[in-house]
């Protein structure tokens, strides 16, 4: 099970990589759900652009499609796989080196 | 095949002084406030509580899970960098262990990989049934069984 970790570790790091994907993301949290065609008129992008992030961010997880009014696909903010990927970066940045260097100097003073 | 994500952070680091000093430095408000925080609190017992304020006024709440003077003392925490409502929790453990006149100290920190509660759904229940025995035995350490 550690590799899908490590895929959806992956998966998040590539859809932050773009900054259309970002702004996506950014919109869906700052707004709440919304539909492609919301996301088209409010993003400098066109409706099929839209689409093809859409399709990626919902791969990765990100995002979760759920029935909106009229018919209509709308997208949902999932912050699960955003904590994973964090949770990842926390491994990488969580400095025992040193906070353990700071316990030698302190023991060593008389 | 190996994962490239980190669960375990593994150091050995060789101090001057007997294991009796380290673990005030451990265990105490007074030892962890001189080398780790700005501030702390502990209270030390299994199921204890401590906290950790570090420069910048952050305070992390810490869980004190094993104390064994003095060889083993170990915590489980919320990583600084994760959200607040974050369930998930670290697991910290010093070993102590005389050297000469002074005190080899091992910290072992596990748990980095854990999955969010809220993706164990359908997105990813392939690897749902293992990680959910692995939690619960992760679990079963920490709360000392």
């Amino acid at each position: 099970m550690a590799p899908d970790l490590e895929a959806i570790a992956e998966q998040v790091f590539v859809a932050l990589a773009d900054p259309t994907r970002r702004a996506i993301l950014a919109a869906l949290a700052t707004d709440g759900p919304a539909t492609a065609t919301d996301l088209a008129a409010r993003l400098p992008i066109t409706r099929q652009a839209i689409a093809k992030h859409l399709a990626l961010l919902a791969d990765a997880g990100l995002i979760t499609p759920e029935p909106g009014e009229r018919r209509r696909v709308r997208y949902r903010l999932r912050s699960a796989p955003v904590q994973l990927a964090q949770q990842f970066l926390a491994a990488l940045a969580n400095d025992w080196d040193n906070r353990l260097d700071a316990l030698q100097t302190y023991l060593a003073t008389p | 095949m190996t994962s490239q994500f980190p669960d375990r952070i593994e150091r050995t680091v060789t101090l001057s002084r007997p294991p009796r000093d380290v673990w005030r430095a451990l265990t105490t408000a007074e030892g962890l406030s001189a080398w780790f925080g700005e501030r702390a609190t502990i209270d030390l017992r299994p199921g204890g509580t401590a906290t950790m304020t570090f420069a910048g006024g952050m305070t992390v709440d810490m869980r004190v899970e094993r104390v064994e003077e003095p060889a083993v003392f170990a915590y489980t925490w919320r990583l600084p960098d994760l959200p607040e409502d974050d369930p998930r929790r670290t697991y910290v453990e010093f070993t102590l262990e005389p050297d000469g006149n002074g005190t080899l100290l091992r910290v072992v920190e596990t748990g980095f990989a854990q999955l969010p509660v809220e993706t164990r759904d359908e997105s990813y229940d392939s690897h749902g049934e293992g990680w959910t025995r692995e939690l619960a035995e992760l679990a079963a350490h920490v709360d000392g069984a």
